[in-house]
């Protein structure tokens, strides 16, 4: 797939040195031999994410704690838990965006294809560059069209060859499973599509500026179960190109659409592993407690 | 709207039809190294029975998987609970009809059999059974399926009648008992295998109408 943005370093404040761009490096780093419940991927499994003794504070509040784990490349990793347990602080930090909340300081690393996140001179925008989200609530830009929503990324970053933006909105919009329902009206304002519509466009205006990863954080609990059912589809198809992180609480859905399951508690990682493992038979008891509906 | 796992219950539909056709298979052939006296005949009805042993044991992890991770409901979660009573059916039939063509080897060794008296017609019955029940579950037919439990009466009397004439033998011919407690034992197995029949047709009666009919009047059997 091409890739414009690779190329120009135009993600960064041209008043600011140029920041040091995250290449594509093959190798990654160890995990911590300290936690005990750090899944160990198998040889050949490319790794996305190896994140390193983690802690993460707001204030003097510790919302994560001490966690490391490895999340492979393509592939969907569910985060599960109970509400407060630090499952969405997790997913923020993979692409920086836990910084936006004032106070908040982390130890530990978090590398991305063997490149520190946090390294000196990492430019924070790249990173959320290459690692998209999507939010729990859709939120379309409410004074632009459906094809501006889309192309905004792109549009932000210079890029301005329409015959490209035309393409990128199409392959986008196709790669949210949308073009179909909205190709006739895309001038339209994005906030006139229904919520399971308004969510897909999120996920397509995520994509169009080709991220390697998508962070999803409880992308459909605002979603009635056909919504539901149709960006579990898209989930699906988009493994195959892209790593998926979702935070979600319901349990169930981790259980249909991932490959790894984490359970956190209180901010620490109790248990992390096959999908099927941990929803069939798993290790930990307050897991077992968790997905069987018996806590609290 | 197919989701993007449902060709997993395919797969587990498949499985267990492939499942039945070893079962009938090991049936037909344990009759054959009885009727035929082809001995030859007992070691692939061993190897099936391997067979379906591990169809047996895939079948079971399918669907406890798909429970798990689909959460299935109404049709779908009925296909679970029958496909894991139905494999159990199959298996104990492919486990019968091994002790038929085992206990067909040894009756080789005491020489022709002068009368089977109702087994013949007993085999064909079973496997009609079999075949009826699993033919009712791949063309999701129910009134197929509630001939095969009404029909079991009969495998039932001919059972019973053979169980008396064989006794009787014994007494006037001791000399041949062992091989006529064998011929006992194969009727009962053949008798077994028609029940096995008429439960996996229950089942398939619950799959397509969610109503469990086993023991009501609907298919009411003779009680022993």
């Amino acid at each position: 797939m091409n890739s414009v943005i690779t190329h120009k370093p135009f993600m960064s404040d041209p008043a600011k040195p140029a920041a040091e761009s995250i290449s594509t490096p093959v190798v990654s780093a160890p995990a911590s031999a300290s936690a005990a419940n750090a899944a160990q991927p198998a040889a050949k499994e490319e790794i996305a994410f190896d994140i390193q003794d983690l802690s993460i504070f707001y204030g003097s509040h510790q919302a994560i704690k001490n966690v490391t784990i490895q999340i492979p490349s393509g592939s969907v990793t569910a985060i599960i838990g109970p509400s407060g347990c630090g499952k969405s602080t997790a997913l923020r930090a993979l692409n920086r965006m836990h910084e936006l909340t004032p106070g908040a300081r982390h130890t530990g690393k978090i590398l991305m294809k063997g490149q520190d996140l946090y390294g000196p001179g990492v430019d924070a925008t790249v990173v959320r560059r290459r690692v998209g989200m999507v939010f729990q609530k859709s939120n379309p830009f409410p004074t632009l069209s459906i094809a501006e929503n889309v192309l905004v990324g792109l549009r932000l970053n210079g890029v301005r060859d329409k015959a490209f933006l035309n393409k990128r909105l199409e392959e986008s919009l196709r790669m949210a499973a949308l073009w179909d329902e909205v190709k006739d009206f895309l001038n339209r304002p994005g906030t006139g599509l229904s919520g399971g519509q308004q969510q897909r466009l999120c996920i397509a205006r995520a994509l169009a500026v080709r991220p390697e990863i998508l962070l999803m954080d409880e992308p459909c609990s605002a979603l009635d179960p056909i919504a539901t059912a149709k960006v579990e589809e898209l989930i699906h198809a988009l493994k195959a190109q892209y790593t998926v992180v979702i935070v979600t609480h319901n349990m169930q859905q981790a259980a249909r659409v991932s490959e790894k399951t984490a359970f956190f508690y209180m901010g620490k990682l109790i248990e992390y592993g096959p999908t099927e493992q941990i929803f069939m038979n798993p290790k930990d008891p307050q897991t077992e407690a968790y997905v069987s509906g018996r806590f609290g | 709207m197919k989701r993007y796992f449902h060709h997993e219950l395919e797969d587990l539909r498949k499985h267990l039809i492939l499942m039945g056709e070893r079962s009938i298979d090991a049936v037909r052939l344990s009759m054959q190294a009885l009727l035929a006296d082809d001995v030859s005949m007992a070691g692939q009805v061993i190897a099936l029975d391997d067979e379906i042993d591990r169809l047996e044991v895939l079948i079971d992890a399918e669907c406890v998987r798909y429970i798990t991770l689909r959460q299935p409901v109404a049709h779908d979660v009925r296909l679970m609970t029958v496909a894991m009573k139905a494999n159990h059916e199959l298996e104990r039939a492919g486990d019968e009809a091994t002790s038929i063509a085992k206990r067909a080897r040894r009756l080789a060794e005491f020489g022709k059999v002068d009368d089977f008296y109702n087994i013949p017609r007993m085999g064909e019955l079973a496997l009609e059974q079999l075949r009826d029940a699993m033919d009712a579950f791949i063309a999701e037919d129910v009134e197929k399926a509630l001939l095969v439990p009404r029909r079991d009466k009969e495998v039932d009397d001919l059972n019973r009648e053979n169980y008396v004439k064989f006794t009787d033998k014994i007494s006037a011919h001791s000399e041949s008992s062992h091989a006529t407690i064998e011929l006992i034992f194969i009727s009962k197995s053949l008798e077994r295998i028609a029940d096995h029949a008429t439960n996996i047709a229950e089942e398939v009666v619950y799959l397509l109408k969610g109503e469990d009919v086993r023991h009501t009047q609907e298919v009411r059997r003779t009680a022993m």
